[in-house]
């Protein structure tokens, strides 16, 4: 039979733990799963191919948040990690992180992932970060998805390929009871029953419409959707801080990482139009992202990465980098343009919004074990809020959640869920293929993410917040009243659609709960512009009460790293000052 | 309302004399992140079916011939 031909069939298997996501934190998580307990069933469950899934599909050039002793302690990164994100964080769950990453370091490096050694033998950490050095380069930082998935393949990991999860099963007392999939190229649905799941299901990618106008031509792998997000909401799971959004300083118009993380610390530097630093620090943070904002708006853009003054032995150097791993194609992009960093400086722009914990904070609610509000559901990575996390986050936060979720399956049965739930999930997610004629599902998505660039990108204003959300309403009827999906693949697309819809909602509501501006240019409100400590300074919460989206506040847990006064506001001073 | 199909360019480039797809071959179908490449009913071969891309590489890196090409697509190229 022709692949993406719609089959209609609903078969359903069970696990123990069930993993949703075979990116980054996915597979570590499996992975911690089956070592911890042997026996139990592990099933990874993936949208597209487990082997060249996720953010790193073409591996990563190194470790952004290396946490190892002797260049920097936890104290240090949870000190950063707190004062990048303008004091809004559960310090345990990140400084957990920064006591466990080294040793998923390690495992690493066991895998056969190489870290870069100086000629001593000791680790070469690179210094990009505001105030401490966390950057670790991988030499052979292509083979990162062989080494894990040899590692899935050793532990007898269950790997299900071209399974879209759609949403969470769950027991009328509130427990996780499994999920619902469907695959992606017969439209057949997949019931999983599990004692319990982790999401790792990367960011929402697909919020914003790049400039380019060209809809997959996204920061993220544009196979990240938002489905995890849109998932744990209608689980009714709590969703922190989403008004955090990510929004990165990228090549413009290839729309990925120039990148400043691996050319900064040979010495390259993001400048303006007169060739001159404006500022301090090329980590990614909001605070940062503000400064560029002003400096397109100051006349003085547009503003570049430049290499040009290196010597060309150092750029050929970042060039078997950038060229190899992570985006492999900014060569030919750079190519086609006839751009040499030997004479001409890289030009950037601000990327299209999304949600992401890897850059920023916008994720999951998770405490420092990756449990969500809902017993039983775990998240981890992209998706999950744990500020800042990366891939190494990723690797070890993914690990602690495997661990705790085979922890909770030894000691809980199945829980019973309603069969009523799968019925009205299965008409919910084949409507598109019943209807004879309507919108297809490329034309509502481009239309959403449209109107999220209008009205959702910052600054943002109230106003048009407002009208943001008439508009997505009535995008949202025709999605749900007219799309149409003619085969499987259309209808995995039309499925994703859904999932940006949330997502585009969901940011919405959360920006116009917090009512002042907080992390730079991540959360900028015109008609609060202040930062509103008095009042503000507490997570918001988001979260589906009675059918309903709804935010709350959520204090901050009391610091068990503190922070002086002075360090406080280091963040903001992004701006290198005229000096006399 | 009445559909059209829409005209546009595609970034990844299959050599037909190189796709050993009518072989067997599945390996760019498998790991596409995307999942937009499919083999042609006509010709046996792998081609872009959807214009969805990512301009990744795993198609081109997998493949065992070197019968894939990524090419930036035209809008951002």
């Amino acid at each position: 039979m022709a692949l993406d031909q719609i089959v209609d069939g609903l078969s359903e298997v069970s696990c123990d733990v069930l993993v949703i996501g075979g990116g980054t934190a996915g597979p570590m998580a499996a992975l911690k799963a089956k070592l911890k307990n042997p026996k139990a069933n592990v099933v990874l469950l993936e949208k597209a191919n487990v082997k060249r899934s996720g953010a790193i599909s073409m591996g990563m050039d190194g470790l952004n948040n290396a946490v190892i002793p002797g260049y920097a302690t936890p104290e240090q990164y949870t000190k950063e990690i707190t004062i990048a994100n303008d004091g809004i964080v559960d310090q345990k769950a990140v400084y957990k992180y920064a006591q466990n990453c080294y040793s998923i370091i390690e495992e690493l490096d066991s895998f056969g992932i190489r870290f870069l050694k100086n000629e001593n033998g000791d680790y070469a950490v690179k210094k990009v970060h505001h105030i401490g050095t966390y950057v670790l380069p991988m030499p052979n930082g292509e083979t990162v998805k062989k080494a894990l998935y040899r590692q899935l393949r050793r532990a007898r990991i269950l790997i299900s390929n071209r399974y879209m999860a759609t949403r969470l099963l769950k027991s009328t007392d509130g427990r996780i009871a499994g999920a619902i999939s469907v695959n992606t190229r017969t439209a057949e649905m997949l019931v999983i029953k599990a004692k319990s799941v982790i999401l790792c299901m990367g960011a929402a990618g697909r919020l914003g419409l790049p400039t380019s106008g060209y809809m997959f031509g996204t920061y993220e792998n544009a196979a990240n959707s938002g489905d995890g997000y849109s998932m744990a909401y209608h689980a009714g799971a709590a969703l922190a801080n989403l008004e955090c959004y990510q929004i990165n300083p990228l090549i413009k118009d290839y729309n990925g990482p120039a990148c400043a993380y691996v050319a900064g610390p040979f010495g390259a530097f993001t400048a303006n139009n007169e060739g001159y630093r404006f500022i301090e620090c090329d980590y990614w943070s909001g605070q940062m992202m503000l400064e560029f904002y002003n400096e397109l708006l100051s006349g003085k853009g547009p503003v570049f990465l430049q290499l040009k003054h290196l010597h060309p032995d150092t750029i050929s150097e970042i060039e078997s980098t950038l060229h190899k791993v992570e985006r492999p194609t900014r060569g030919l992009f750079q190519q086609g343009r006839g751009v040499d960093y030997r004479s001409e400086s890289i030009e950037m722009h601000i990327s299209e919004i999304g949600f992401c914990s890897g850059h920023s904070a916008s994720g999951v609610f998770v405490d420092h074990n990756a449990r969500t509000t809902v017993p039983g559901l775990y998240a981890a990575g992209d998706m999950a809020s744990v500020p800042h996390n990366y891939m190494l986050g990723a690797f070890t936060n993914g690990s602690v959640a495997g661990i705790d979720a085979m922890e909770f399956a030894d000691n809980h049965d199945f829980a019973e869920f309603d069969a009523a739930d799968v019925a009205s999930e299965r008409d919910r997610v084949m409507a598109p293929t019943k209807r004879e004629d309507g919108i297809p599902p490329n034309q509502i998505e481009y239309k959403t993410r449209r109107l999220v660039n209008d009205y959702l990108q910052p600054p943002k204003v109230t106003r048009k917040y407002e009208l943001g959300m008439r508009r997505l309403a009535e995008a949202r009827e025709d999605m749900q009243e007219r799309m149409i999906a003619r085969n499987a693949h259309e209808l995995l697309r039309a499925l994703e659609v859904q999932s940006i819809m949330d997502c585009a909602d969901m940011a919405v509501h959360a920006s116009l709960y917090r009512e002042e501006s907080r992390w730079g240019l991540y959360h900028w409100r015109t008609d609060f512009p202040e930062k509103d400590n008095e009042n503000w300074f507490c997570h918001t919460l988001l979260s589906k009460q009675d059918g309903k989206m709804t935010s709350e506040k959520r204090a901050v847990e009391p610091y068990i790293v503190p922070i002086a006064d002075e360090e406080k506001d280091l963040y903001d001073k992004q701006r290198i000052r005229a000096t006399a | 309302m009445p559909l059209a199909s829409y005209q546009t360019s595609v970034p990844v480039v299959v050599d037909d004399a190189k796709c050993i797809a009518d072989k067997g071959c599945t390996v760019c179908v498998d790991v596409c992140p995307l999942d937009v490449l499919r083999i042609s009913d006509m010709t046996n071969k792998a081609y872009m079916a959807y214009d969805e891309c990512w301009y990744c590489m795993p198609c081109e890196a997998d493949c065992p011939t070197g019968a894939v090409t990524v090419n930036i697509p035209y809008l951002l190229r």
